[in-house]
């Protein structure tokens, strides 16, 4: 997972990592900041002097289900927290994915700093928030040297600036977590998802924006395109045979089950295209939101790029035709329109393999084809999540920052970690 | 004593040059020198302290908060920003050498997009003003600081503010998608949009709730959420803190995640049924109310789930409300708690600490302890699903040191919080009432490294210094404080 031909530094704990991390800003030398490297090709190419393995800030410690609170070492696996949260019916409410298999690594293998670092989110990020909504406090170092702590472990907390949030999605680029508290939140007792077969992507996105805009309160809402059903694994391609080969637009709605038949019943009230939809049950609904979460029907590519694209929800499913248009490429959308996966065909990357303009348009791994769709659709931003070395080198792997923003960036990165030696350039040049 | 910078003695000799090229940048009319009219603006609802600004500026848009913030940055001004003026913390105090820039003019919707489930508002509209505009429409904006009909976005984003609803539906910073903001020398940035992740680092997400530290907000994109189809509310009343604490314990350990949990304890009981006749059980020893809001198949199911809960755990009285009339007078009694509270003080100061709600009977003890060592009077009202506690203090300004005890009483308070676990503040802010105990909630280490953000954004401090900070080190100090450590290759650390 980590770079092989690299030494392994692993402190064992915060003093020996004030050491590693003081010697290594006196020689400035690169480390790569590693939980258990399940998502260590997220991001440009790194060039460092050794790994920074954090297996040691790893374990429990504590768990306050009444409270809504739970607190790890950085390193904890999130399989070990899922199944203690799963004991007391509670769940982390950002639903996060588990990305590992997306560069061909094992499932089942990231970690809760990870997951906060990254801020990660899942399909309930339109209702409940990222990992950036649920972060409470962190124990970090800084690149500096510096131990400190950020937060609390309360739910409501406006004591001074709020540190935790600004290393959500730092790629540790700015400080090593080496432990986090986060909220936690009850489970839904029960799930169904209501399934419609067969619209086209702008009308799914329509209909998905009508059902959030009402009151029945849907906690998933994405759409795939045709022909993507035989990409997931066979059990989750079953449950959408009900869309027989065509498109298949998706809702969930959680909660207690009195409260699901009620809604999915007002729903189909409201909305009389959804009185035609399949209505899967828990077990299939909770295996399929899974599979959408962790971006299952693209892990089998390892080379081909893939882009997570933001952008408004509305804009979703245009923005999702013209790059299909342009590109060879799968491509499915999560976030009522809101999010865009797109995997680029790998065999149109291979310059040269290919003749003609789509294998030209793909040859940066579509970076000028998705970016332009970002801005036709009035902003957001497009990250290179997976693709050859090569590419993340050529082609801006994080959206590219106006220059103001830029400086900005640069000089947070400069105050926490002066000397660049934490995942130095990972995510902008000389960041 | 409130030890605010000390004025800069060079700024204070120059103002009648600044108020002329103030004036020349944004119009006479936006500039206020004159002292009278300066005094509307000396203090914010943290009303104990009082400082006449150097001059009071009134920008209108984007390019003339750049304007004045590149000028007083090439001069070396300090600046206050001041939105609503409603800061409980002192947030948007003057100095007497700075420039207060009151953002009442950014006072306009600019945009509401329902497909996309937002509205692009200037800074200076109020909280309230967001609810008014997309209400015809079925839409809201969900926190609902209690300040709401006066407080600003701009403000809110400042202070990172909450309100009873927050258990469900987060603070400001979860409720934003995009801002605009000026940087000290002038910058404009824009930060997210209408999409739902911000790319890069999370700045938002610091920026909200920094205090007007890091610079001045100018446009802010909040989500706006469809109105639940129906709210309903129980009342309930216990023999004792512990078992009312362990019913809100007892309905979140069930999955329930309740729109709001709001407890009063007997004083605050008492004060409030005096005040507003709501029907409260005046023998109760505390009091909660459960909002439950949603589809109507949802809070029907869970409004029985509840009501069962508070029965089983000897609730003493238990009313669910059976009106939209009903809800609203629960409400009434709490909603009128701190001028209730004010009615018998004469005079009162409201802390915000927040706590691990499991230690509140024990923090409720012990505030009553501290009552009796300071010899004056508390009444609590607690946002129980949150665990953000505000005690009122009750005190008369006239008699000499009551202000003074009534201070060190709510500074033993937030040492309380912060000893079981708790912050120094849920939702109030630090600002300078605050500033002070920081030191019991941070090491020395923890507020350096806040204060390198800061440096990142503010590197000479002209941004509302005096506030958040005890100290505020100069940039070039903190390197030192850096640890500095491995002065060999760490021969003992396993490698492999």
């Amino acid at each position: 997972m980590s770079d092989e031909q690299l030494p392994s530094i692993i402190p064992r704990d915060e003093t020996e990592l004030v050491q590693v991390l003081g010697y290594c800003q006196e020689r400035r030398r690169g480390l790569a900041v590693l939980g258990r490297g399940s998502k260590a090709g997220w991001g440009r190419p790194l060039k460092v002097y050794a790994n920074l393995m954090l297996n040691a800030f790893a374990g429990l410690r504590f768990y306050e289900p009444e409270e809504l609170v739970l607190s790890a070492g950085a390193a904890t696996p999130m399989r070990e927290l899922q199944a203690l949260l799963d004991q007391k019916g509670q769940m982390f409410a950002f639903e996060p994915p588990d990305l590992g298999p997306v560069w061909g690594h094992d499932g089942e293998n990231g970690t809760i700093g990870g997951a906060i670092a990254c801020n990660l989110a899942g399909p309930r990020r339109f209702k409940a928030g990222a990992a950036r909504d649920h972060i409470l406090g962190i124990r970090a170092m800084s690149g500096g040297g510096v131990l400190y702590k950020g937060g609390g472990r309360v739910m409501k907390n406006v004591t001074g600036f709020d540190l935790p949030k600004l290393l959500c999605g730092s790629h540790g680029t700015l400080s090593v977590l080496t432990e986090v508290t986060v909220k936690v939140l009850p489970r839904p007792e029960t799930e169904r998802t209501l399934l419609l077969a067969g619209l086209g992507a702008r009308e799914a996105v329509r209909l998905l924006t009508q059902a959030l805009n009402g009151p029945d309160e849907p906690s998933g809402a994405a759409h795939l395109p045709a022909g993507l059903a035989p990409m997931f694994d066979f059990l989750v391609a079953d449950t959408l045979a009900p869309a027989n080969g065509r498109s298949a637009t998706l809702l969930r709605i959680e909660g207690a089950p009195a409260s699901v038949s009620w809604r999915i019943d007002s729903l189909r009230r409201r909305l009389p295209d959804f009185a035609a939809a399949e209505v899967l049950e828990a077990e299939p609904s909770r295996a399929l939101w899974a599979a959408i979460r962790d971006v299952s029907p693209f892990v089998r590519r390892p080379a081909a790029p893939l882009w997570r694209v933001s952008l408004a929800p509305s804009a979703g499913g245009a923005a999702a035709l013209a790059i299909a248009r342009a590109l060879p490429c799968h491509w499915f959308l999560d976030w009522a329109g809101g999010l865009l996966w797109v995997q680029v065909a790998g065999e149109a990357v291979a310059a040269g393999a290919v003749a003609g303009a789509d294998a030209g348009a793909a040859a940066d791994g579509g970076a000028g084809v998705v970016r332009a769709a970002v801005a036709a659709a009035g902003g957001g931003h497009a990250t290179l999540l997976r693709a050859p070395e090569a590419i993340r080198r050529a082609v801006p792997v994080f959206e590219p920052q106006p220059e103001g923003l830029a400086a900005l960036t640069r000089r947070v990165k400069e105050q926490f970690d002066p000397n660049r030696i934490l995942n130095p350039g990972r995510m902008y040049a000389g960041v | 004593m409130l030890m605010m910078p000390e004025p800069d003695a060079g700024t204070m000799a120059r103002r009648e040059t600044i108020v002329a090229d103030l004036r020349a940048l944004l119009g006479a009319d936006a500039v206020i020198a004159e002292e009278e009219r300066r005094r509307a603006y000396e203090c914010d609802a943290l009303a104990a302290y009082r400082q006449l600004p150097l001059v009071v500026v009134l920008p209108e848009d984007t390019a003339e908060v750049a304007a004045v913030l590149r000028y007083c940055h090439e001069n070396r001004i300090r600046i206050v920003p001041r939105g609503g003026g409603t800061s409980l913390s002192g947030g948007s105090l003057p100095l007497a050498d700075g420039v207060l820039v009151a953002m009442g003019r950014f006072n306009r919707i600019l945009g509401i997009d329902y497909d996309n489930r937002l509205a692009v508002v200037q800074p200076g509209v109020t909280n309230l003003g967001i609810t008014k505009a997309v209400e015809e429409q079925g839409f809201y904006y969900a926190p609902d600081p209690s300040s709401q009909i006066a407080c600003s976005i701009g403000g809110n984003v400042a202070e990172n503010s909450g309100g009873v609803h927050c258990l469900k539906y987060g603070l400001t910073a979860n409720n934003l998608l995009g801002i605009e903001m000026v940087l000290i020398d002038g910058t404009v940035i824009r930060l997210g949009g209408a999409h739902l992740d911000a790319d890069g680092y999370d700045l938002m997400g610091v920026i909200t709730g920094s205090e007007g530290l890091l610079g001045i907000i100018t446009e802010v994109t909040v989500r706006i959420l469809p109105q639940p189809a129906t709210a309903r509310a129980l009342l309930m009343g216990f023999p004792s803190v512990e078992a009312g604490g362990n019913c809100v314990g007892a309905i979140i350990a069930a999955g329930i995640i309740p729109a709001g949990i709001e407890m009063m304890d007997h004083p605050a009981i008492l004060a409030a049924e005096d005040f507003v006749r709501a029907g409260y059980p005046t023998d109760a020893e505390s009091l909660l109310i459960v909002e439950l809001d949603g589809p109507e198949g949802e809070v029907a199911e869970l409004t029985k789930r509840v009501y069962d809960i508070a029965r089983g755990l000897g609730a003493t009285t238990l009313r669910a409300s059976e009106s939209e009339e009903e809800r609203l007078r629960f409400w009434a009694g709490r909603k009128a708690a701190f001028p209730a509270v004010g009615a018998i003080g004469p005079d009162y100061i409201c802390m915000d600490g927040t706590i691990p709600r499991g230690r509140l009977a024990e923090v409720l003890r012990r505030t009553s302890e501290l009552a009796g060592k300071h010899r004056l009077r508390v009444a609590n009202v607690f946002h129980a699903g949150d665990g953000n506690l505000h005690p009122l203090i009750l005190f008369d300004a006239n008699a000499p040191g009551e202000l003074e005890r009534a201070e060190a009483f709510g500074a033993d308070i937030l040492r309380l919080c912060v000893e079981v676990g708790g912050v120094l503040t849920g939702e109030h802010g630090v600002g300078v009432e605050k500033r002070d105990l920081m030191g019991e909630q941070f090491t020395e280490a923890d507020l350096a490294q806040q204060q390198a953000l800061k440096c990142a954004f503010d590197p000479e401090g002209l941004l509302n210094p005096g506030k958040v900070f005890p100290t505020l080190h100069r940039c070039a100090e903190l390197g030192r404080i850096v640890v500095r450590g491995g002065v060999l290759p760490f021969p003992d650390l396993p490698r492999f």
